[in-house]
């Protein structure tokens, strides 16, 4: 692949994407939230949504997240002239929150799944921490587009080198485009033989990138694939939109498949694949949540062997 | 071993014939495309009966040099095309893949099927 095809509008627009969907929700959500405590009146939710601009405020004991009072129940208790009620009366309070080390990939999975129009944040305490809106999530394309574009200006400034490993790539998965799934890893392949990385470097590289692809096309509602290459190493992140893992443990251990018939038919399903890309990766992560998605990230070092000839 | 060994012995018969007519180093069976992946050696040959394009870039991606199809197992268009792309050999045999992989093993030379 040409310095040029990766400098393609279509996918730098992808690394954009790539980039956002990187972030994680703590950098991106509003850290000043207005909350009320359960004894609060509708008529003090009032006084701070209009000061404030706001269309929710959560509602919370003792910093932990009990409900949410919308502008909605906010009409309906000042149609029936009952702002001198508690919050507790009008609130919901079955509220979705969203942890704030999670993923921002996990938070627009849950805009897209609930009609809600923010989520309140929370640490790992249960205790609130923020709120995110989906201005919160425009602004962070915004700044992170003006970043992708100061980066693009200065590459084409220094164009890189011919047999250069500097390199980074976004593919978008369909689910069961088993058509399609392989053809990244393929890619990255060749680009690396090309450039003479030693064989075992690229086989390693090759099967994480390969494992990771077929789970997006066969285990997930689609999503996309990176490779972000330099020097000391390659980088492959994978971002799917849902339906997430209920045991990342059991997910972990090798034989372990939830795969349908029709997947096993195609020859996978065998339970090896995240086992696959961990082993021969030299830095592992992997998050999940059901109903928002999948994150995982394998990094392997280009800059020596490992010692672990099984790899 | 070599690759063209394997055209002519009786049992199998060779349905993609774009390859480079290397030595097979070792042999590997299975029908878990994750297993191959994980598992199979570089310039191996791999015993199977998933006859599709998933075999192939698997194979290509793992470093298997050919590919045998056992049970007579019908290898589709798309298939043989993609193995002639990446220069795998591609053979059929009405055996199954217990008997394929140790007429195999006996053929490698002392390097029995890894």
């Amino acid at each position: 692949m040409s310095p040029e095809e990766n400098r393609q509008p279509l996918q730098s627009s992808l690394r954009v994407q790539e980039l956002l969907y990187g972030l994680r929700i703590s950098e991106v959500m509003t850290n000043k939230v207005f909350a009320v405590s359960k004894n609060c009146t509708m008529r003090d939710v009032r006084v701070i949504m209009r000061n404030n601009e706001i269309s929710g405020v959560p509602v919370v004991d003792s910093k932990r997240v009990v409900g949410i009072v919308t502008m909605n129940d906010l009409m309906n208790a000042l149609e029936e002239g009952r702002l001198d009620d508690c919050v507790v009366s009008w609130m919901s309070g079955e509220v979705q929150t969203l942890a704030e080390d999670m993923p921002l990939s996990f938070a627009i999975s849950a805009f897209g799944k609930f009609s809600f129009r923010q989520f309140p944040v929370v640490n790992k305490a249960n205790e609130l921490t923020g709120i995110l809106t989906f201005r919160n999530i425009n602004h962070a394309l915004i700044r992170e587009l003006s970043r992708q574009l100061r980066e693009m200006e200065q590459q084409n400034e220094n164009p890189p080198e011919p047999d250069s490993l500097q390199f980074t790539k976004v593919y978008q998965l369909a689910r069961y485009d088993f058509e399609n799934g392989g053809k990244a890893s393929s890619a990255i392949k060749k680009f690396l033989k090309l450039r003479r990385v030693p064989p075992k470097l690229v086989r390693r590289v090759a099967v994480a990138g390969y494992e990771l692809e077929i789970n997006l096309v066969a285990h997930s509602i689609g999503g996309m694939l990176s490779f972000d290459i330099n020097d000391e190493r390659v980088k492959i992140s994978s971002h799917d939109r849902g339906p997430g893992i209920e045991n990342v443990d059991d997910a972990l251990t090798e034989g372990f498949s939830t795969a349908n018939e029709w997947i096993r038919s195609q020859g996978f399903g065998a339970g090896m694949g995240l086992p696959n890309v961990k082993r021969v990766s030299d830095e592992f992560a992997i998050e999940s949540a059901v109903g928002m998605g999948t994150m995982v990230q394998a990094v392997i070092y280009l800059t020596q062997e490992k010692d672990d000839e099984n790899k | 071993m070599k690759i063209s060994d394997l055209a002519s012995m009786e049992q199998f018969t060779c349905l993609q014939e774009k390859y480079e007519d290397i030595e097979i180093e070792a042999g590997y069976t299975s029908d878990l495309l994750s297993d191959v992946m994980g598992n199979a050696a570089e310039n191996s040959v791999l015993i199977t009966i998933q006859a599709h394009k998933n075999t192939v870039a698997v194979s290509s991606l793992a470093g298997v040099a050919a590919i045998i199809i056992c049970n007579n197992r019908i290898a589709p268009e798309d298939m043989l095309a993609a193995s002639a792309e990446e220069g795998i050999a591609v053979f059929q045999t009405s055996e199954n893949q217990f008997k394929t992989s140790a007429l195999v093993a006996r053929h490698l030379d002392g390097r029995a099927a890894e």
